[in-house]
């Protein structure tokens, strides 16, 4: 208990030398960081002085309307070194998949991580809020609802993981039968930071997570509040398959020549160009690929309502209707109000020969 | 257990040639930029490679052109890291591991050497402690409240 | 309509449908109106054969004419420039033939985007010179009336909206993307009952002149 307390006072500078970790060991660790941050090398110094003095902030990790693979996602981290020694200084007090106490014990732990860092923990969220009927989701008998306004109270900030959290999600997919919405919906006092993806890329979950460690603040966030360093950019800017677009060379099936040779795959419904995540740089699975890489458009998961957006298998831009297959009636249709209107003008002009009179000179005689 | 990036992957055209994408090319002019810097201005350069959108091959090709050079140096600390000179003096290739050998950083420093070989004040008043401590042991003894 | 996703699908399908059938029938009215109403016929013995000259004024007016290219070349060069430039980001943008593929099935080799993108720029600034000219000529002033206004922004706006989603400058991206598909429908719905027809109509105009100037023997 007293190491416990220990380790919490320590920062993070102090508990590494303590384990003997050398300085070129912690520089090794803050150049990690950095690159997981997705933050330019020239930062390790800046990091290195931050990370020195970081102390362990609490978090409390709520999980609402979701199918836990944001949780699957950020256990699958697989940078043990790195994310170990974050999350050895990260307080994760509450998070019921993982946490080992049950029932009254596991509330009264969430209970006492808010008491006891009133205004200063993390709240990180994954999964929507019901609000058709409070009794769709709750948790120890509190709804959703009701737990997210109690937690969020004395937060210094929540972290929105996964499209759910972040946008309304799976759940919020038309006709949204619970009422789903996202955190930014309910909460409005507080800063939220949207990580989303359905996952999120585990290392941007953590370096989200690291970015609060380290600095004691929020990244900047993009228009939908999503941390410009990983979301800045479209996956199409970033795409090692640009090229092949820009060049007009598209894998029209998926087992094709330009397939084989992996050309682009805008045609085969990729959302690439409407999509901001940070999956062409950082990849999944240690840096093995990514969906692109492996063959398959990019489904927008990161962006909101990606699955209501006409299908993973047709491109965004190009019309999706019934008119172009039925373009022939509508040519005939054209024709034949055409010709209508070219029959009417014959007669109007057959009709004003027959009405038009001829004058002669006793004619203006008689009127003059 | 066999880890995901022991499985060897070799990306091939359709053609049987090893596959890539170009991306080495702006890399090396970079790298060539960074080296005339480095000469003229003494500014060195660190490039990170977790942060380029390669496409399959395209980081080989890299290393492929890069070469090595003539040190190669190996840390050990919170992991295994490796430090190569390449072919081109001053081009230096940072391979960071943690303690399962899984790749953590991959970094190219254009520098003369690279910032993590120096020995770090912090260290060095340590190795001041230990070794007055391992050359007066009666001190220590003595020491106290 | 609720988000910038909404309504980038609205206007790629029912939006798209509307001003499709609305150009496709309002184009054919409007052709077949006058075709249908013919000419009277010329008695008069022919002097010359009609299909040759026809055809080949076709062409030749689309070249400069020396007299009016010395009076105004501004407005011959600009016209030249931007006609050129709306016609190469129309049809040799790579997205662009992409979707006149998946509509008509018939596709064609496209040019760099980055290329498109520089002959955009030029046109966008030509099309505002061209603007800035006819406010400012007297005379040009003078002849424009309301119509001439609408053709120029119904112009203008595709390639703006367009410019801009190309580079990302107004965010979302779903929302520059739709205004921008939504300026074209807004062109194609517009397109059939101004001026604008003459991108279909300069070819039977041209042609009965040539035709009508062969039948007389002389040259057109």
């Amino acid at each position: 208990m007293a190491d416990e307390m220990m380790r919490f006072t320590q920062t993070l500078g102090e508990s590494l030398r303590e384990r003997g970790v050398s300085r070129r060991g912690f520089l090794k660790f803050c150049t990690a960081t950095a690159s997981m941050m997705a933050l330019p090398p020239t930062m390790v110094p800046a990091i290195a002085a931050a990370l020195e003095k970081a102390r362990r902030p609490s978090v409390i990790w709520l999980s609402f309307q979701e199918c836990t693979g944001c949780t699957e996602s950020l256990t699958r981290s697989h940078s043990p070194t790195v994310e170990n020694l974050i999350f050895d200084h990260i307080s994760l007090d509450y998070h019921h998949t993982l946490q080992a106490a049950a029932g009254e014990a596991a509330e009264a732990a969430r209970e006492a991580a808010m008491h006891e860092n009133e205004g200063k923990y993390l709240v990180v969220v994954d999964g929507s809020i019901p609000l058709a009927n409070p009794g769709f989701s709750t948790i120890a008998g509190v709804s959703n609802l009701q737990m997210l306004e109690e937690t969020v109270k004395g937060a210094a900030a929540v972290v929105a993981v996964g499209t759910c959290a972040a946008f309304g999600g799976l759940p919020h997919a038309n006709p949204n039968p619970t009422g789903a919405v996202s955190v930014s919906d309910i909460v409005k006092d507080k800063p939220v930071v949207n990580v989303s993806g359905c996952p999120p890329i585990p290392t941007v979950i953590t370096g989200v997570l690291a970015h609060f460690l380290t600095f004691g603040e929020l990244p900047e966030l993009d228009h939908l509040g999503r941390p410009m360093t990983f979301y800045g950019q479209s996956i199409h800017d970033r795409c090692y398959r640009r090229p092949f677009y820009d060049k007009g060379l598209f894998a029209e099936t998926f087992d094709d020549e330009g397939a084989r040779k992996g050309w682009c795959l805008y045609r085969l419904g990729c959302k690439g160009p409407m999509t901001y995540n940070a999956c062409a740089t950082t990849r999944w699975n240690q840096g093995t690929s990514w969906p692109v890489e492996s063959g398959h458009g990019c489904l927008g998961c990161s962006e909101p309502n990606f699955w209501d957006t006409g299908g993973f298998y047709n491109a965004l831009s190009i019309p999706d209707s019934d008119i172009t297959r039925n373009i022939g009636a509508v040519v005939a249709g054209g024709v034949v109000l055409g010709a209508a209107a070219g029959a009417l003008n014959r007669s109007k002009r057959a009709s004003a020969a027959a009405k038009h009179e001829t004058v002669t000179i006793d004619d203006l005689d008689k009127t003059s | 257990m066999q880890k995901l990036q022991d499985i060897a992957v070799r990306v091939e055209a359709t053609d049987g040639l090893p596959l890539n994408h170009s991306n080495a090319t702006p890399i090396l002019h970079e790298i060539l930029h960074a080296l005339q810097r480095l000469l003229n201005e003494q500014e060195s350069t660190t490039i990170d490679l977790r942060a380029l959108p390669f496409g399959p091959g395209d980081e080989e090709e890299l290393l492929n052109q890069l070469g090595t050079g003539e040190i190669r140096v190996e840390l050990n600390s919170l992991g295994r890291s490796l430090i190569t000179e390449t072919a081109y003096s001053g081009v230096w290739l940072v391979d960071h591991r943690n303690a399962d050998d899984q790749r953590i950083a991959l970094q190219i420093e254009i520098t003369p050497i690279p910032s993590i070989l120096k020995a770090q004040n912090e260290d060095v008043q340590d190795a001041i402690e230990r070794l007055e401590d391992s050359l007066n042991p009666s001190c220590t003894e003595t020491a106290g409240p | 309509m609720s988000t910038p996703t909404d309504f980038l699908l609205w206007v790629r399908g029912p939006g798209f449908d509307i001003a499709l059938v609305i150009f496709l029938i309002g184009v054919i009215i409007r052709l077949l109106e006058v075709l249908v109403l013919g000419r009277k016929p010329d008695l008069a013995e022919a002097r010359g054969t009609e299909m040759g000259p026809g055809l080949r004024t076709v062409f030749t007016r689309t070249l400069p004419e020396s007299g009016s290219m010395k009076r105004s070349p501004f407005t011959v060069v600009g016209g030249y420039v931007w006609h050129i430039g709306f016609l190469i980001c129309l049809f040799l943008f790579v997205p662009h033939i992409e979707l006149i593929n998946s509509t008509l099935g018939v596709k064609w080799p496209g040019l760099p985007s980055n290329l498109v993108d520089a002959v955009a720029a030029v046109t966008i600034v030509t099309l505002l010179a061209m603007l800035f000219s006819r406010l400012n000529h007297p005379v040009k002033r003078f002849l424009s009336g309301p119509e001439d206004y609408l053709t120029w922004l119904v112009t203008f706006l595709p390639m703006l909206t367009g410019y801009l989603a190309y580079h990302r400058m107004i965010d979302p991206y779903p929302l520059v993307l739709g205004l921008h598909i939504l300026s074209v429908e807004v062109l194609m719905v517009v397109f059939p009952f101004t001026k604008l027809m003459h991108a279909f109509t300069f070819i039977f105009a041209r042609w009965y002149n040539g035709a009508m100037a062969g039948r007389r023997g002389v040259q057109s």
